[in-house]
């Protein structure tokens, strides 16, 4: 990403900004609310219009096609993205196989993440908010993307729940994903992250380190 | 993309199965449609038989409207449009497999409806292959074209009033068409109902089209 800048309502939420991310690394984004953290999330995964500057993700140019990435990245945001009605394993197949994953990628997550079982027969409006993250960490597990883009990932889950979240990145950056998160939780989020990033008024203001290659191989290991 | 369709459709009826809320008020609200014109005409019977395709449509159409809505209030639960661009799944997919769900529960709110002329208007069906061949277009093209109105709203705040507004204008022709066609299906009609017929195919076809290629814009920029 160089010199980026995306505007939302006319305003720049990120405002001329250059990240280099190596395959492998997890990068926390840190920074104030309103930062700009939630945009670059976005922007990389080809939501954002992106009105001055180059992003390139997984080798996609994404200012001039920003949906051909989208496949290949899982983007855990806010707002779930559940339908009610389905159930905990509806719900997670479904997204897996919109992603091109298949039935078994979809029973392998929903087991990593302690949704097999009876939970995955119950409809998602009646979870719990920490469940409804759990189901949509796994649909986002189960389409086996290459970029993890996670935005407050540990808000909502409980201890065992966050120490999921922590395996699941540390495991996906192992495999030779990329890692891209949001948190507000510094005392766990810099202990999970193998380099820093700090984000005001749409601009980045320190970086922990230039990429260095797969770090995350060697810590996971 | 046809791989694609099939899993939105088998989503969006999935969820209709569970929940029962859109064939749980359509079915209700169209019959109860039909059963107060036939209260409303009823003194007159030539009247009620007469209007009798007219008054099948006009029903089918509102509850259309309602399944079109329920369609897109599915991807209205937080995160999920935001779920659908990310995807990957291919825009036309997406418009051909939720057109394929709606057209699926009209169809068979029509069967419903059906029954309900020859209960209550005292229909007697003198050409069955017309009226079908009626039915499936003026369903593909009621699906199609609600699809592409539907996305088109379904970003907006306004999207429950505003569906109607801009869908009821552009259904016009299919209303037309399939009153036509099905008068002469039900002997009441003159000329030639499959020329009527043809004109809700091409209706169908072009909103198909239309719903293929703009389906994946609308999405991104409303």
């Amino acid at each position: 990403m160089a010199d980026a800048v995306v505007l939302l309502d006319r305003f720049p939420a990120l405002a001329g900004v250059d990240l280099d991310v190596a395959r492998g690394e997890i990068v926390l984004l840190r920074g104030p609310n309103g930062a700009g953290k939630t945009t670059l999330l976005r922007t990389c995964a080809g939501l954002a219009r992106v009105v001055q500057g180059t992003v390139e993700v997984l080798g996609v140019d994404l200012v001039a096609a920003p949906r051909s990435v989208r496949r290949r990245v899982g983007m855990l945001s806010h707002q779930d993205g559940l339908y009610g009605d389905l159930t905990v394993e509806d719900n997670v197949r479904f997204w897996a196989r919109a992603a091109g994953a298949d039935l078994a990628d979809a029973t392998a997550a929903l087991a990593r993440c302690d949704l097999d079982g009876r939970l995955a027969t119950v409809p998602a409006a009646r979870l719990s908010a920490g469940q409804k993250r759990r189901t949509a960490l796994a649909a986002l597990l189960a389409r086996r993307p290459e970029l993890w883009l996670l935005d407050e990932p540990h808000a909502g889950l409980d201890r065992a729940g966050r120490d999921l979240v922590d395996r699941l990145v540390r495991d996906a950056a192992a495999a030779g994903a990329t890692v891209v998160f949001a948190s507000h939780e510094l005392d766990r989020a810099e202990g999970l992250a193998t380099r820093a990033v700090t984000i005001a008024g749409g601009q980045i203001r320190e970086d922990s380190g230039a990429p260095a290659g797969p770090i995350g191989v060697e810590r996971a290991g | 993309m046809l791989a694609d369709a099939r899993l939105v459709a088998g989503k969006d009826l999935r969820i209709e199965w569970r929940s029962r809320v859109g064939i749980g008020q359509m079915v209700p609200f169209a019959v109860l449609v039909l059963v107060l014109f036939a209260f409303a005409l009823d003194p007159d019977r030539g009247i009620l038989t007469r209007a009798t395709a007219g008054l099948y449509w006009v029903a089918t159409l509102f509850a259309g409207l309602l399944a079109v809505q329920r369609a897109f209030a599915l991807e209205a639960a937080p995160g999920v449009r935001e779920a659908m661009r990310l995807s990957g799944l291919d825009p036309a997919g997406w418009f051909l497999g939720k057109a394929a769900a709606i057209a699926v529960q009209l169809l068979l709110l029509e069967a419903v409806l059906g029954v309900g002329v020859i209960v209550l208007y005292a229909a007697d069906l003198q050409g069955p292959l017309l009226l079908l061949a009626t039915c499936m277009a003026a369903t593909v093209g009621i699906a199609a074209a609600g699809t592409l109105y539907g996305v088109l709203a379904a970003g907006l705040a306004v999207r429950d009033t505003l569906v109607p507004l801009l869908l009821l204008p552009v259904l016009a022709p299919v209303l037309l068409g399939a009153t036509r066609a099905s008068e002469a299906a039900l002997g009441n009609g003159v000329g030639d109902g499959w020329s009527w017929c043809g004109l809700l195919a091409v209706f169908a076809v072009l909103y198909t089209m239309l719903g293929m290629t703009f389906f994946g814009t609308l999405l991104e920029e409303t």
